[in-house]
Formats: structure tokens, C-alpha cells, sequence
């Protein structure tokens, strides 16, 4: 029979010290298989995915969390329209994954995922290998519907760039507007809604023409919408007034705007009445779904985004797999960096919370995109967000864009705290 | 039975319910209510409030500072680009859970 020495005692004593002490020791130090509550995979490391992967990892040390991403260097979306207008450059807008290893002990593999099991809870790699997980994360971005206008394909947005994924396509437009001669056209061609970054295009109106008034001054730009409005729409349009007059046209979808066509040979897009219209440099947006991946996994619905149960991001069609940032269905909020943010932490809680069977406290989600008119003038929206029956709903009498009337320190300020929040939030997500 | 097994059966028992505990009790300091409301601050001023750029740092503020500067905010008594429109999406109780999270940072 086992006797109770002094000696087991402290023997069971330490250890029950030592596995108390486990969450303090901060969360670098390799974990044996036998501490692990549960194995995360995330897939995508954008700002929903890398911050859900450190998220995760900072609500409970106990997770073993893998990243899977198929790049080394991120380029942000986000500030990718302060490289058109010369005021970044591509090294100020890409971030790695070594902090997310190093100081937050997610494991970081860069490949891709071919295919998810949900039945076997496995996911497969590029290799051919398979990776099982009790919870997924999918937070795989967009993709484009290049046959919604007749003409347009993947391999012809090479030459006419949309540049909605930052990187490559994003020196392709600079380099096409660094070689355009004054006095030439430039097309901004946005899509219907809803897309990523719905105030991106008009900001990168501001930034083209930033560009363009010191280098180009007798160039315009126009821009052909598919939509009858625009976010924050009358501040870009006082701004642009106020600092580039006459420069910026803008076309709304009834009016002539709506793309359908584009003869690449002669750069001229082709309304849905009729019209052509045709650029020295042309920018062509196309409209948006949820990335192939969430297709794959059969995660979508008839319009191409992902169903999901908006307190949890668990999908309504598979169980155990969450789908965050632009390829999820979020209520009220925008497809923007800061709304993936804001849902992989939520949806960090929520896997954190089901693995350690306790309550999931009430969520809150917020959104602020900021917006430059120029170097000097910022514009902000701004939102808190409930969940309310179901649905993530805007706090009545909260949030809402920057004023109307005030003055340039105001507006200078504004653009102060765009670098601020870019800062920022990056080193929340990635660092 | 003797005495001892079963005093090494309760102390097994014992040490199973304290690490379960404090496992548990993990998780649940950290997932809090007043964490899912900071976290959402956190993406403007910083990590746990220390920003590394332009937005005021609001880790280790005192609470009073914080919550006075957030009620005035929503009342709109005090001057703000965005916070003004942010602070108006919270309760007294969300104020005073948010400036304590951020003064304990």
C-alpha cells in the first residue's frame, strides 16, 4: 500500500505549484502535449487571423494555436493608398510573423490549406499532409468576380490593376502613374456593395490626386461607381473641393458608373447604358465574395460570404469552424482591418470560453476606419456595435463620421491619428 | 481500509479540484467582460493601452482620470476628434470597468 511520506507530499505539492505557476510564466516556453486544453488552427494571418492567433494564446497559454499563412511578409491593405500617393513606401506597409512566435508561442507555418474535413476535424496542406484541430479558424479574405464584367479575368489585372490586395498590383498602379503624362485621365472603377473597405476607393482618390497636383497638375481623375452612394461621402467630397478643385469626378451607378465591360486594349471601360469612357491609367475594382478557401470548406452562401452565429463566428453550416474579417457575414460591420480585428478577439473568447466549458461574456465590437484627403486631412467613421437578436447592430446615438465644420487643425489631427491608429493596430495584431 | 490511503486518495482529489481551479479561474480572469470591452481600445491606443505611435497611451492612467475623461467625452464636455463619438456607445458600468482594466495595465 502507498504511504503518505512527507516527501510525496511535497513532491504533490510542487507540482501542483508548478502547474499553478504555468500562466505566469509567460507564454514563450514550449508546452508538452499533456498541458494542452485543445489544438486551434487559424487559417490566414491578415489583422482577423494573426490576431486571433495571439489572442487566443493571450486569454490562455494552454491552447496550442497554428497559424497557417501562405506569405512570410503581410503587405496591409490598409496605408497601401499612401504608397500611391508617395507618402509610404511598400517596406512601411509589410509585417512578418516572428513576434507572433516568438512572444505569443503561436507555431507559424507558411503554406497553404488545400482542404478541410470538417467530419474528421482535419485540415490539408499544400504537401499533401494533414492537420487535426479541435477548433478552425478560417480568416481567408476576398477573392474577386472577375466575370461580372465581360473582358476582365485575373491574369488582365496584372496590367489593369484593381490593387484591392496590397503588393504586387499595388507598384504596378504607382509605377502606371509615375509614367502617365500631365494633363491624362485616371479611372477609378469601385464596385456595388458590399466589399472590402468600402471608404478605400475614395480615399485612394485623394492620394492619386495628392500625387498627381505636385507632379501631374493638369490630370483628373474620375471615378465610375457602381454604387448611387459612397461612405463618408459628403467629407471626400468637401475635401476634395477644398484641396484638389476640379480634379475628382465622380459617376454614380444610375448615372453612367456602373462598369460592365472592359476593353483592355483600348483601356476604356463600358457602362452597363452604354457609355464609354476611357484612361490613361485605369484602376478596375471588381466585386467581391469570400475567399476560395471558405468555398472549398462549403462555408458560403448563394452570394459568395459566410453565414455565421454573429456572438461566436462559429459557421452556421459546419460546426467547430469560425470565419472572420471581410469573408464572414458580421451584421452592421464593414469589411475593414479594424472589424477583423475587433472579431478575432471575440472569436478568441469564444473558442477560449468552449474549450474551457465557462460563459462567454457579453461581446462588443467596434469599428474606426480613418480616411486621408491629403497628408494633412483626415476623416474618421466610427462605430460600437451589441449583438442584438442575433445580429451585430450599432449602440443608438454612438459612432458616426468626423464633423462637417471645423478647421484644419481638426482635420490635421485626425490625419495625425490615422498614422497613430496604423501604428497601432498593427503592433496589436502582429506584434 | 487504513487511514493513509485515503488521506493520499483526498489529497489527490484535493490537488485534481485545485488544479481545475486555477485552470479554470486561467481562463476566466482573463476572458472578462471588461477585457472584451478593452480589447476594442486597445486596437487605437496600443496593446493593453501602451501605444506605440500618435494616440495617447492610456495603460496605467488612473481610474478616476480615465473614467471622468470618458464620461466627459460622452457628455461632450470635453473637446475629442473621435472619442466624443466612441464614448457614447457605453454604460457608467462599461466606463468604470474600462478605466480600471486600463489603470491596472
Amino acid at each position: 500500500m502507498t504511504r503518505l511520506s512527507r516527501r510525496h507530499f511535497l513532491q504533490l505539492l510542487g507540482g501542483a505549484g508548478a502547474l499553478l505557476a504555468k500562466p505566469l510564466s509567460g507564454s514563450t516556453a514550449p508546452r508538452g502535449k499533456s498541458k494542452s486544453i485543445g489544438r486551434v488552427i487559424v487559417v490566414g494571418g491578415g489583422f482577423g487571423g494573426a490576431t486571433c492567433a495571439k489572442y487566443l494564446r493571450k486569454y490562455d497559454p494552454a491552447i496550442e494555436v497554428t497559424l497557417i499563412e501562405r506569405d512570410r511578409q503581410y503587405v496591409t491593405c490598409p496605408f497601401s493608398n499612401m504608397v500611391l500617393g508617395g507618402i509610404r513606401e511598400m517596406k512601411d506597409i509589410q509585417h512578418d510573423y516572428a513576434r507572433l512566435a516568438s512572444q505569443h508561442g503561436v507555431k507559424v507555418m507558411h503554406t497553404t490549406v488545400t482542404g478541410v474535413d470538417p467530419v474528421k476535424k482535419k485540415v490539408t496542406l499544400a504537401d499533401g499532409k494533414t492537420l487535426g484541430y479541435d477548433r478552425l479558424v478560417l480568416s481567408p479574405g476576398i477573392d474577386f468576380k472577375y466575370d461580372a464584367i465581360a473582358g476582365y479575368s485575373a491574369a488582365m489585372a496584372e496590367t489593369i490593376p484593381h490593387a484591392w490586395l496590397a503588393g504586387e498590383q499595388t507598384l504596378t498602379l504607382r509605377k502606371q502613374l509615375r509614367t502617365m503624362a500631365d494633363g491624362g485621365v485616371v479611372i477609378i472603377a469601385p464596385p456595388d456593395n458590399p466589399f472590402r473597405c468600402p471608404p478605400g476607393p475614395y480615399e485612394r482618390a485623394g492620394m492619386i490626386a495628392h500625387y498627381l497636383k505636385q507632379h501631374k497638375p493638369k490630370s483628373k481623375i474620375l471615378i465610375l461607381d457602381a454604387k448611387e452612394n459612397f461612405s463618408k461621402q459628403p467629407l471626400f467630397q468637401a475635401g476634395w473641393q477644398a484641396v484638389y478643385p476640379g480634379m475628382i469626378e465622380w459617376v454614380k451607378g444610375t448615372e453612367g458608373g456602373k462598369i460592365t465591360q472592359l476593353d483592355a486594349q483600348n483601356k476604356t471601360l463600358i457602362s452597363e447604358l452604354g457609355d464609354k469612357h476611357k484612361g490613361d491609367v485605369v484602376n478596375l475594382i471588381p466585386p467581391q465574395k469570400a475567399a476560395a478557401l471558405a468555398h472549398t470548406a462549403g462555408l458560403t452562401n448563394k452570394d459568395g460570404w459566410c453565414p455565421v452565429n454573429q456572438a461566436t463566428f462559429e459557421s452556421t453550416v459546419q460546426p467547430a469552424i469560425h470565419v472572420i474579417g471581410d469573408a464572414a457575414i458580421a451584421g452592421k460591420m464593414p469589411k475593414s482591418g479594424f472589424s477583423a480585428n475587433s472579431q478575432g478577439k471575440v472569436c478568441a473568447a469564444a473558442i477560449v470560453t468552449n474549450l474551457r466549458g465557462i460563459a462567454l461574456p457579453e461581446s462588443s465590437y467596434v469599428n474606426t476606419c480613418y480616411s486621408l484627403i491629403s497628408p494633412d486631412y483626415g476623416i474618421s467613421v466610427a462605430a460600437v456595435y451589441r449583438l442584438k437578436e442575433g445580429t451585430i447592430t450599432d449602440v443608438e446615438g454612438a459612432g458616426g463620421v468626423s464633423p462637417k465644420d471645423v478647421d484644419a487643425q481638426f482635420r490635421k489631427h485626425e490625419a495625425e491619428y490615422a498614422a497613430g491608429w496604423y501604428a497601432s493596430i498593427t503592433k496589436d495584431t502582429f506584434g | 481500509m487504513s487511514r493513509r490511503p485515503f488521506q493520499l486518495f483526498c489529497l489527490l482529489v484535493l490537488c485534481g479540484i485545485f488544479f481545475g481551479l486555477t485552470t479554470v479561474a486561467q481562463a476566466e480572469s482573463t476572458v472578462t467582460r471588461a477585457a472584451m470591452l478593452a480589447n476594442n481600445c486597445s486596437t487605437c491606443h496600443g496593446p493593453d493601452g501602451h501605444s506605440p505611435g500618435a494616440i495617447p497611451s492610456i495603460a496605467g492612467k488612473p481610474a478616476e482620470y480615465l473614467a471622468t475623461a470618458l464620461r466627459e467625452f460622452r457628455a461632450g464636455t470635453r473637446t475629442a476628434t473621435v472619442m466624443t463619438r466612441h464614448a457614447k456607445g457605453y454604460s457608467d458600468e462599461d466606463i468604470q470597468a474600462l478605466a480600471d482594466y486600463f489603470s491596472r495595465q
